[in-house]
């Protein structure tokens, strides 16, 4: 049997948020964990979590695992109960609507600030704007990013001033459009990022990196952020 | 863009590079003045007085004196914004991260004072 320990609050109805424990027979199967959610939500309907794709690609069902931000459809129970005792909490530091559904509205407030779409004012070519095989290389690590906020959410700088640091997602997301030679608007991005919060509240401690479920790594793209506010500021 | 006007430089490019820079010279002169107690053979008020006597020593040790200002003002003024925020205390945080400001300026200017009056005072 497999235990199940899951944050349950429902400002409606419940004063305080609490831990609800669940039985699971799992007939020995190594389940993803919203393989779980979904068994549990069938005997329990008032359980409330998002979910949409399944397959790691949408980044709806980020949550705190055993401990750790990944993506529910994603995480095996062999990795997140090797014990048999899993523990699943909303993503720590951003307000609960219910239960294990966070309020995302702070990580895509930071996502808009950085203004994540080319900016090119030369008129469009007839076809496309091409790019070297070079400089598409240089956005691989970049783009994948799906903005489930697990790597946001598992920074203590943004958990201090989300409404200020920018956070790992952004800043990530900031640097693919910097690296991008189709946009122009590099000179601008940077003066928008100079300051003491939005870039430089990064101290590298690489949690985004041990958590990110794409395998990517937010903490290098921070430090190549920083290198060309350097250049352009000495 | 977060616009602050307590921070050192007021750029977060231009702490980060000063909090490198103060850290480089902290570390030479830790190295500097531990090695001269425990590599000069008859350590005391002596050799301590004459060294101070030197000019250079007293520039290098001003200049220590001045970095360790600024890299603790950039390093407090982090910790400080981090954790004195209004978004956790609300109004009263203004209030209350201004007075520790105001402390953490007053102690600075007060050990510049102090410390030029040591170096140059003997």
């Amino acid at each position: 049997m497999l235990k199940v320990s899951i944050y349950r609050y429902n400002p409606e109805t419940d004063k305080a948020p609490y831990m609800r424990d669940y039985e699971l027979d799992t007939e020995g199967k190594d389940l993803m964990v919203l393989d779980v959610l979904e068994l549990l939500k069938a005997e329990d309907p008032t359980l409330a979590f998002r979910r949409s794709c399944r397959e790691g690609v949408c980044g709806s069902d980020g949550m705190n695992i055993s401990g750790r931000n990944g993506l529910a459809c994603t995480t095996p129970l062999s990795e997140a109960a090797p014990k048999g005792k899993l523990v699943l909490r909303p993503l720590p530091g951003l307000p609960v609507i219910r239960d294990l559904v966070v309020d995302m509205e702070q990580f895509y407030e930071q996502y808009k600030k950085i203004e994540p779409y080319l900016q090119n004012d030369t008129p469009a070519p007839a076809i496309e704007r091409l790019q070297s095989p070079e400089d598409r290389e240089k956005l691989d690590g970049l783009y994948e990013c799906i903005l489930c906020a697990c790597c946001s959410t598992a920074c203590p700088s943004f958990w201090w001033n989300p409404d200020k640091f920018i956070g790992p997602a952004g800043l990530l997301q900031a640097y693919r459009f910097l690296a991008d030679s189709r946009d122009e608007a590099t000179d601008e991005r940077l003066s928008n990022l100079d300051d003491p919060f939005s870039v430089f509240r990064c101290h590298g401690i690489q949690n985004c990196v041990n958590v990110c479920p794409k395998g990517l790594n937010p903490t290098r793209a921070i430090g190549h952020i920083r290198n060309m506010l350097l250049t352009r500021a000495v | 863009m977060v616009r602050t006007v307590t921070s050192f430089g007021r750029s977060g490019t231009f702490d980060w590079l000063y909090q490198r820079v103060t850290a480089v010279v902290l570390i030479a002169y830790t190295f500097f003045i531990v090695g001269f107690i425990f590599l000069s053979d008859d350590f005391g008020y002596e050799s301590w007085s004459a060294l101070f006597a030197q000019p250079w020593v007293r520039i290098f040790s001003l200049v220590a004196l001045l970095s360790t200002v600024v890299h603790a003002w950039i390093g407090l003024w982090s910790v400080v914004t981090d954790y004195i925020t209004n978004r956790m205390m609300g109004g009263k945080a203004t209030v209350l991260r201004l007075i520790v400001e105001v402390l953490l300026a007053a102690v600075a200017v007060i050990y510049v004072v102090w410390g030029v009056e040591i170096l140059w005072g003997v």
